[in-house]
Order: structure tokens, then sequence, then C-alpha cells
């Protein structure tokens, strides 16, 4: 695929002795949007500072856009946007003389400063308020004010920290949208979250954290598979004659359930789809639905950590 | 492990964006204020006095700073006092506002080092009260000179001037003291509490106290040994420092800054009552001067350490 802009390996953070994040390493490459999963303290926000050249790294090496953030933290901070957990403006100043004052310490020129300013508003929704002052904002303005001001950096990857947390189901979606918007011009994103269906809806890839480590990794399906068992759902609606018996034999099809009038639930070791397709077209039978349950996110996090805590829990004390 | 970039990156703009914040403030608004009342309280009184008392003196614009009227302590003694309470309000929330309203980490997050931030907001605060200092300075002068009359000497605005200078760097100290517990502590009223209980402890007590805590920790039997352990202790205080480089510095006739006796061979051979020359005046209290700003940097870099070794989280 393409180049890698995240990389880190055997990143270790050890705070007083304790390590809070215990040699971890994973590769993000060009616009993806990757996602941090895992309960409160499980390592997540350390691992970003850490990227970011915010917090000193214990062990191990971070690479950001080829760069060392330990040691090039300016050149590493110029181009990635950074939403902190519960981001902060100053309530004294207008919107945009928040975005006026981060502008100037990138370093952008007068001209581009305001016309960037402008668009990253507008962009965001916030076109109207730009010369209010943040004071009046309600939470998910300020965090849509957050991503303004990625967009107005022009970073080339965007870390956003909790960006849902706290918003009511409206401000997600609007914010979703401009994650996915950011996606689309080629910033590669890396957000942590607790909302699962929704960073399930927006991650092409996920990291399940878990007291310092990274647990699981990879897409949704692939964690489904790992952690629930590897079955995949296929469900069949379909008119005809002795469907049941036939879906049965198809290769890969583990077993059968009737799920209603005319319609199946196959449990499968993989997605048998077309197989069934052509099993039940060549039955003489009527085809309605075809579909595979995805795993979810929410199902996931849940089974992993009903199992996980008795093996952590050991681990811990080590 | 060498780091890459200037630590001074964005230092101007933080500090033209804390100075914006400063000048626009409330607080710089009651500095303001508190800047005229002196001012005015302080030409009228002391004018009053001169008037007077003293027709022939060569030095009255000094006299404008020096001369106190009771129950009112004389101009460089309200500084004395009243320059830390300004340094503190200017300073005791510098850092842990920015840690309270959650900015902190997204600033950060810019291409900046945290140096600049901390030294921008410690040049902003010592600009906002120099800008306060140099206002009242030249309300003084203006005022006195409209009252008295006289046109000054050379030798007087020059030394108003080193006057000016010191009353900076003794704000210096009291900002980076506050400075310092705004990073340390994580409560804007915490801090702002333990800075005033420092400046009630060194402004008002110390003077009473220091004798007594060095004569019970130096034993000795001669006279001038004591004084000076007494002297000493005394010193570690700011205030004390800037009182005796400011009375010493207004007043051109003064030789020394403790007893008479102690510093003997410093006054052989001289006409008392007659005035030193700028330099030699400046000379004696240099180690004065030189303790202020010593002071100033080294709270400064106190502070800058526990800031640089700080977590950024909440």
């Amino acid at each position: 695929m393409s180049e890698t802009v995240i990389e880190a390996k055997d990143l270790t953070k050890r705070y007083n002795g304790t390590a809070v994040v215990k040699g971890i390493s994973f590769a993000i490459p060009r616009g993806e949007i990757f996602g941090l999963l895992g309960p409160n303290g499980a390592g997540k926000t350390t691992t970003i500072l850490m990227l970011l050249g915010l917090s000193d790294i214990t062990s191990g090496q971070a690479r950001v856009l080829g760069r060392d953030p330990v040691r090039e933290p300016l050149a590493v901070k110029r181009w990635v946007g950074y939403l902190p957990d519960q981001v902060g403006f100053y309530d004294n100043l207008t919107a945009a003389d928040n975005l006026r004052y981060t502008a100037r310490l990138i370093g952008l020129k007068r001209d581009e400063r305001e016309h960037r300013i402008k668009d990253a508003l507008v962009h965001v929704g916030l076109g109207d308020v730009a010369d209010k002052r943040v004071l009046t904002f309600s939470r998910g303005m300020r965090q849509r004010l957050g991503l303004a001001e990625i967009l107005m950096k022009d970073a080339q990857i965007a870390i956003l920290d909790e960006p849902t947390s706290g918003l009511d189901p409206q401000a997600t979606l609007e914010l979703l949208d401009i994650i996915r918007e950011l996606k689309h011009r080629g910033v590669t994103v890396m957000l942590s979250s607790h909302l699962l269906d929704r960073v399930q809806s927006v991650c092409d890839r996920v990291a399940l954290f878990n007291h310092g480590n990274i647990a699981l990794m990879g897409t949704v399906t692939e964690l489904g598979r790992e952690v629930l068992g590897g079955g995949f759902n296929v469900e069949v609606e379909a008119q005809g004659q002795g469907l049941g018996e036939k879906l049965a034999a198809v290769t890969g099809v583990q077993k059968v359930e009737p799920a209603g009038p005319d319609r199946w639930r196959l449990a499968c070791e993989r997605d048998v789809r077309p197989e069934a397709a052509v099993a039940v077209v060549a039955a003489g039978g009527r085809l309605l639905r075809l579909s595979v349950e995805e795993p979810s996110l929410e199902a996931i996090y849940t089974r992993y950590f009903q199992n996980a805590p008795s093996d952590e829990g050991g681990r811990h004390a080590a | 492990m060498q780091r890459e970039g200037s630590p001074w990156q964005g230092l101007g703009v933080v500090i033209s964006k804390e100075l914006s914040d400063q000048l626009t403030s409330i607080r710089m608004f009651v500095v303001e204020l508190i800047v005229v009342l002196i001012a005015i309280i302080t030409v009228s009184f002391a004018s009053e006095q001169v008037k007077q008392t003293t027709a022939e003196d060569p030095f009255l614009l000094l006299r404008l700073f020096t001369t106190s009227q009771d129950p009112f302590p004389s101009f460089f003694q309200f500084l004395n006092l009243l320059v830390p309470l300004i340094a503190i309000a200017l300073g005791f929330d510098a850092v842990n506002s920015e840690h309270n309203r959650r900015t902190l980490s997204r600033i950060l997050a810019q291409p900046i080092y945290r140096d600049a931030l901390l030294f921008g907001k410690f040049i902003a605060g010592l600009l906002t009260i120099s800008i306060g200092l140099v206002v009242l300075w030249l309300l003084v002068i203006g005022l006195g000179l409209i009252q008295l009359g006289v046109p000054p000497s050379l030798d007087e605005v020059a030394r108003a001037f080193i006057f000016l200078l010191v009353t900076i760097a003794y704000a210096g100290v009291w900002l980076a003291l506050a400075l310092l517990f705004s990073i340390v502590f994580r409560s804007a009223a915490t801090a702002a509490l333990v800075t005033l209980g420092l400046w009630f402890l060194f402004t008002l007590i110390w003077s009473l106290i220091a004798p007594r805590i060095a004569l019970s920790l130096v034993q000795s039997d001669d006279l001038s040994t004591l004084i000076f352990a007494a002297q000493s202790a005394a010193r570690l205080s700011p205030g004390t420092l800037f009182s005796e480089a400011s009375s010493l510095i207004l007043d051109p006739s003064a030789r020394t800054v403790g007893p008479v006796y102690l510093y003997l061979p410093q006054l052989q051979g001289a006409v008392l009552g007659a005035p030193l020359p700028l330099d030699q005046s400046l000379l004696i209290v240099w180690p004065q001067i030189v303790g202020l700003v010593a002071g100033s940097i080294l709270l400064f870099v106190i502070g800058y350490i526990v800031f640089q070794r700080q977590e950024v989280r909440a």
C-alpha cells in the first residue's frame, strides 16, 4: 500500500517505574483512519502524547512523517494536528482570534492566514459565529473549532483524542462527517474513542488497548473473527422447495437454522454468500435477500474484556 | 540528546498575545487606577512638604520620591509594598489557567517549545508592569514639575531613571515567583495565596524577624559581626534590596546602606552632606541591583525546570 506515516516500535512509557505503555508497535499508512480503543487508563492518551513529542519516551522508537518526535518535535508538530480530550480555547477571544493565534504560532503569512481561517471555519459550520467569543460556544462547537484548527493548519495527520465524548448524537454525526472529510483530503486520522458503533463506522482499522498493550489490531471484521470465534452469519431469504438442505450442503456452512418463514441463518467459517446464491438459484428458488452480519465492535469489545481480566490481572501484578 | 529547532520559535507571537490579554484585562484597569491614585497622592503630599522645608535643596525632584509624611510612607516605600502585589496579580495564574482552560496541550501541540510559552509569559508580564511603572514615573515627575516649578538637573533625571529600572527589576523577582507558583500549583487560588503569604512574610515582617534569626544562628562577641549577620539575613528579602538600592540612588548625600560606623573606611575623608556623583552612588548599591536581577533569573530557571518536567495531560 502507500507509505507509512506513523510508526511505533516497542514504544514504552513508565511513570515512576510503573509501565503505562508496554512496548507497543504499530504502523499506519497514509490516508487511513486508525482507531485506538480501550478502557480508561489503557495508555491511549499517553501513546498519543509520545507521538506528538509532548511526553518523553522511556524506551522504543516513534516515527511520525519519518521524523523522531523526541528530537524534532517542531517539524512533527508542524504537520500533525492534535485535538485533545475536551479541547479548550481562550474564552475571552473570538473563534477567529483563537485560530489566528495558532496560525501565527505556526508561522502562516498574514494573507494566507485570513483566508485559511475563514475557509476552515466555514467548513466546520462555524462561519456565522467566527467573530463570537468562544465563551458562548457549546461543547460540540468547541470540538468543531478544534477540527477547524487542524484544517487551517493543513495537517497531514490528525490525532483526535476522544473527539466524540460528551456530544449529543446530532453533534457526533456532524463531527464524524468532518472526520470523513479529512480522510477525503488525504489526511491520516488517528482517533481514540469509547463510542464503539460510531468508531466502527469511520475506522479502517482499530487497535484494542488493554493495560498498556495492544491486545488486538486489524479491521473490525478481522477482530470479529479473532474474538467472536471466527464465525460468519449469513442470512438468506428465498422462496423455494427444500432450500434448507441445499444450503446445508454448501461447502463452508457449518449449521443452518430456520429464522422465520423463507429465512435461514447460516453459521459458516467464511463469507459464503456467492456459493449460497448459486445453491438457491440452482435449486430453482427465488432469492429475495442475502446478507452477511458484520461483527459489531461493541460485541468484540465486550467479549474481549469479559475474557481478559483474569489473565491481565496476573500480568499487571508482575 | 539534542533537540532540533530554535527554542525561541513563536516567542514573539506568545508575547504579543499575552501582552494584549494583560492590557485588556480588568486587572490592568485596576493597576492603572492605582497608578494614577498613587501619583496624585505622592505628588500632593510630597510637594507640600518639600515647599515648607527645603527651599534651598538642589535635589528637589528626588525629594518627591523620598519624602514621607505621616501616615503616608514615601513614594519608594509605597512601591516596596505595591509592586509585588501588582506582579503577583499579573502572574499568579499564568500557567495553571492554561491547564484549567485545557488550552495547554493544544498550544504545545503547535510547533513551539515550552520555553517560548513560559518566557513569553514572563516577558509579557514584565512589559505590562513596566508600562504601568513608566506611566507612574512620568506622572509623578510631570505633576511634580508643575507643582514645584523647578526644572530638574540631568543628574536628578538620571537618578530617577535608574530608580525606575531598579523598580522594574524588583517587579521581575516577584513576577518570576508568581510564575513559579503558577506552575507548581494547579489551582490558581492556591498559587495566589501562597505567593501572597510570601509577600506578607518578606515585605512586612521579614525586617522584624530576620535579625532575630541571624542572631540566634551567629555566636560572636564582636558587635559589627552581629550587625553584619543581621543585615545579611534581612537582605534575603527582595524588599530590603529594593529599599536599600532606591534610598541610596534617590539620595545623593547617602553614603552607606547600613549603620555608619560599620562602613567607616567608606566614609574616610567624606564631607558629610555633600552629594556623591551618580556613579559612586550606583557603585555602593550595585550588589543590591545585581541581587534583584539574579533573584529573578534564579526563580525563573527553577520554574522553567519544573515546567519542562511537568506532564501536559490534565
